[in-house]
C-alpha cells in the first residue's frame, strides 16, 4: 500500500471545495491542486492498487507503471498551466467544470479496467461539454450540443465493445487488445472518436474554437492525449492504426492553409500532431511507442502554449481572424516571442521540443521501411510548419499592420505562456530529462549532424516557399467564409431530419433507417 | 483606422523599415545556400537511398509546400469555401 491518495480524487474533491471560497482563496485553492496533486504523483509506487472488488470484477483506480505515470506528469503540469492562465475568470462552472475533467482524465490514465475507465471518459465528455458552453454564446451552445452528441456516440460504442469484450474473455481488464472481432473495434472506435480519427475528426474544430479563450486551453489537452494513452494501452502493434494516423497527418493541414480562424487551425494541427502519434502507436516498436509518447508529452506544452498565444491575443483585441490582426508584435512582444518558441517546437526545430519527440516517429517509419508513410510524415512535418509554424505568429504579429494597438495580456497569462515556452526549449535542449520518463529504454541520440542537418534544410526551404509564394501573391489571401468539414453530414442530415419529422413522421423513420443502412 | 495606419508607420517598429525586411530576407537566402553547402561536408546516416541525394529534405521540403498550397488554393477551397452564414 501507499500514503498517497488517487490523484484524481484531489482534483474532484478541490472542485466540490471552489464554489464556496472566495477571491484570493479561490485563487489559491486552484493553484495548490495540481501542485498537491504533482507531489502526491512523486509518492505513488509503481504496482497495482486502490481495489475495489464490485460485482465479478475487480475495479483498480490505481494501475501505475512509467506508461501512466508519463501521462500523470504531463496532465498535471499542464493543468497547474492552464489554471493559472484562467484565474483571473469569474465563473465556478468554468473553474468546477475544468477541475473534474482533468481529475478525470487523471483517473481514466490511472484505473486498471475498462469499466471505470468509461465511467471517467463519460464524465469527461460532460464536464468538456460544460467548458465548451462556458462562453456562453449561442455559436458555442450549438458547438457544444454536436460535440456532446458525437462523443455520447462514441462512448455508446465504447461500451458495446467493451460489453462484448467483457463476455468473449471474462475480463475487463484494461491491457492489449489489438483487433480480434466486433468488440475490439467497438472499443477502438470508441477511443478513435476522441482521437479524432479521420472524418470522425469533424468535431474537434467544430467545438474547441467556439470554447471560451481560457476554456479551449483545458478541452484542447487532455480528451484526445487520453485517447492516445488508451490506445497506446490497448492497440500497440495494430497495423490499421499506421495508415488512419498517416492520413490524420496529412489532411488537416490543407484544411489549416485555407482556415482564416487562427484557434481552428490550431485544431486541425492539432489533429495533425495526434496523426503522428497514432502511427506510432500503429508502428508499435519500442522506438515508436516512445516517440508517440514523449510527442504527446511534448505536443501538449507546445499545442497549449499555441493556444495560449492566441488566446492572449484575442483576450486582448476581441479578434482571431487573420483577416483582422497583424502588426501586433509592436504591442505584444512577448507574446510573439512566446508564439515564436511555440511555433518553433510545433515545428520541430533543433532545440525545441518538437524535435526530440517526433523524429522517434519518423525514423522509426525509416528503420521499418515503410516507404509511403515516411514520405507521408515528412510531407506533414513540412506542412505542419508551413500552416502552424509560420501562419500562426506571421498573421496574429507581422504581416500586414492591422493598427490594433493594445498591450500584453494580464500577468497570470504571460506567466503561463512563460512557463510552457521555457519547458519547450528544456526539453529540446535536455532531451534526456523527458527520454528518462518514457516506457521503454531509449537508444536514440537527436542531435546527429545529418539528422540537424536535414531537419533544418526541410524547415528553411519550407519556409523559403511560404516567402515566394507571399511574395509572388499567389498564398491564398485569407477570406472571411467557413470551410466545410465531415460534419457537414450530421449538421445537414439533422436538418433533413426535423424537415421530414415535422411534416411526415414515417418517411422520417425511412431516412433515418437509410442513413443507417449506408453508414453500415 | 487610417490615422492609426500612419500612427503605426511613424513608430517606426523593426519591420516597418523596407530596408530592415530586406536585411531579414537577405539573411535567410544566405543561410539557405549555407544549408546547401553544407550538405555535401556532413555524413549521412540513410534509411532510404534517396535521403543521401544532395539537398533531397531541401528539395522535398519546397515542392511539398508549393503543392500543399496549390492543391489547398485550387482545389480544396473551391469544393468547401462557404458564406460565414452558411450553417445559420
Amino acid at each position: 500500500m501507499t500514503s498517497a491518495i488517487p490523484p484524481a480524487a484531489i482534483f474532484i474533491i478541490g472542485a466540490l471545495f471552489v464554489p464556496f471560497l472566495k477571491g484570493k482563496a479561490k485563487q489559491v485553492t486552484l493553484l495548490v491542486i495540481p501542485l498537491i496533486t504533482f507531489l502526491d504523483l512523486l509518492l505513488m509506487p509503481e504496482g497495482s492498487y486502490w481495489v475495489i472488488h464490485f460485482l465479478d470484477y475487480d475495479i483498480t483506480f490505481g494501475r501505475v507503471d512509467k506508461l501512466s505515470m508519463v501521462f500523470g506528469y504531463i496532465f498535471t503540469i499542464m493543468s497547474f498551466i492552464s489554471i493559472l492562465y484562467a484565474i483571473h475568470v469569474k465563473d465556478d462552472m468554468q473553474h468546477v467544470a475544468a477541475l473534474l475533467y482533468v481529475g478525470s482524465a487523471l483517473g481514466a490514465v490511472f484505473v486498471g479496467d475498462f469499466l471505470s475507465l468509461f465511467v471517467f471518459l463519460e464524465i469527461m465528455t460532460i464536464t468538456s461539454t460544460c467548458i465548451i458552453w462556458s462562453r456562453r454564446t449561442e455559436a458555442s451552445y450549438s458547438a457544444g450540443l454536436r460535440y456532446i452528441l458525437v462523443h455520447i456516440f462514441g462512448g455508446l460504442c465504447l461500451l458495446a465493445g467493451i460489453l462484448i469484450h467483457a463476455h468473449q474473455t471474462g475480463s475487463i481488464e484494461f491491457g492489449l487488445i489489438g483487433l480480434n472481432g466486433l468488440g475490439s473495434y467497438l472499443i477502438l472506435l470508441g477511443f478513435g472518436i476522441n482521437c479524432a480519427f479521420p472524418v470522425l475528426h469533424a468535431w474537434l474544430p467544430d467545438a474547441y474554437p467556439e470554447a471560451s479563450i481560457t476554456g479551449t486551453i483545458f478541452v484542447s489537452v487532455f480528451t484526445t492525449k487520453t485517447a492516445v494513452y488508451a490506445l497506446v494501452r490497448s492497440y500497440p502493434g495494430t497495423e490499421a492504426l499506421i495508415a488512419v494516423g498517416a492520413l490524420m497527418t496529412v489532411f488537416p493541414i490543407f484544411f489549416a492553409v485555407i482556415e482564416n480562424d487562427l484557434r481552428k487551425v490550431l485544431a486541425y494541427s492539432l489533429i495533425n500532431q495526434v496523426g503522428f502519434m497514432v502511427v506510432g502507436i500503429g508502428i508499435g516498436t519500442e522506438l515508436s511507442l516512445n516517440g508517440s509518447v514523449s510527442h504527446a508529452f511534448t505536443n501538449i506544452l507546445f499545442e497549449g502554449l499555441l493556444f495560449l498565444c492566441m488566446g492572449a491575443v484575442m483576450h486582448q483585441t476581441g479578434k482571431i481572424n487573420a483577416t483582422d490582426l497583424g502588426g501586433l508584435y509592436k504591442s505584444m512582444p512577448l507574446t510573439a516571442a512566446f508564439c515564436i518558441v511555440g511555433a518553433a517546437s510545433i515545428s520541430a526545430f533543433p532545440l525545441f521540443s518538437g524535435f526530440v519527440s517526433k523524429s522517434m516517429i519518423i525514423s522509426a517509419s525509416g528503420h521499418g521501411g515503410m516507404t509511403v508513410v515516411w514520405f507521408m510524415l515528412l510531407f506533414a512535418s513540412a506542412g505542419v510548419f508551413h500552416h502552424a509554424g509560420i501562419k500562426i505568429p506571421f498573421f496574429a504579429f507581422f504581416s500586414h499592420d492591422s493598427g490594433i494597438r493594445t498591450k500584453e495580456p494580464p500577468l497570470n497569462m504571460l506567466i503561463a505562456m512563460g512557463i510552457a515556452a521555457f519547458l519547450c526549449i528544456f526539453i529540446g535542449v535536455f532531451p534526456g530529462s523527458l527520454y528518462s520518463i518514457l516506457p521503454y529504454p531509449v537508444d536514440f541520440e537527436p542531435y546527429t549532424a545529418s539528422h540537424v542537418l536535414n531537419q533544418v534544410q526541410l524547415l528553411f526551404f519550407s519556409a523559403l516557399a511560404f516567402c515566394l509564394l507571399i511574395l509572388a501573391g499567389i498564398y491564398p489571401a485569407e477570406i472571411r467564409a467557413i470551410n466545410l468539414d465531415a460534419d457537414w453530414f450530421y449538421r445537414k442530415g439533422a436538418k433533413v431530419f426535423y424537415w421530414l419529422a415535422s411534416r411526415r413522421m414515417p418517411w422520417a423513420v425511412l431516412f433515418v433507417i437509410s442513413v443507417g443502412f449506408v453508414i453500415y | 483606422m487610417n490615422k492609426d495606419k500612419e500612427g503605426a508607420m511613424k513608430e517606426g517598429h523593426f519591420f516597418d523599415k523596407p530596408q530592415n525586411v530586406k536585411r531579414f530576407l537577405m539573411g535567410f537566402y544566405i543561410s539557405l545556400v549555407l544549408l546547401i553547402v553544407a550538405d555535401f561536408f556532413v555524413p549521412k546516416h540513410a534509411d532510404f537511398p534517396w535521403e543521401s541525394f544532395p539537398s533531397f529534405y531541401a528539395t522535398y521540403g519546397f515542392v511539398a509546400c508549393v503543392g500543399l498550397v496549390l492543391v489547398a488554393k485550387y482545389v480544396l477551397r473551391p469544393l468547401v469555401k462557404r458564406d460565414e452564414n452558411y450553417y445559420d
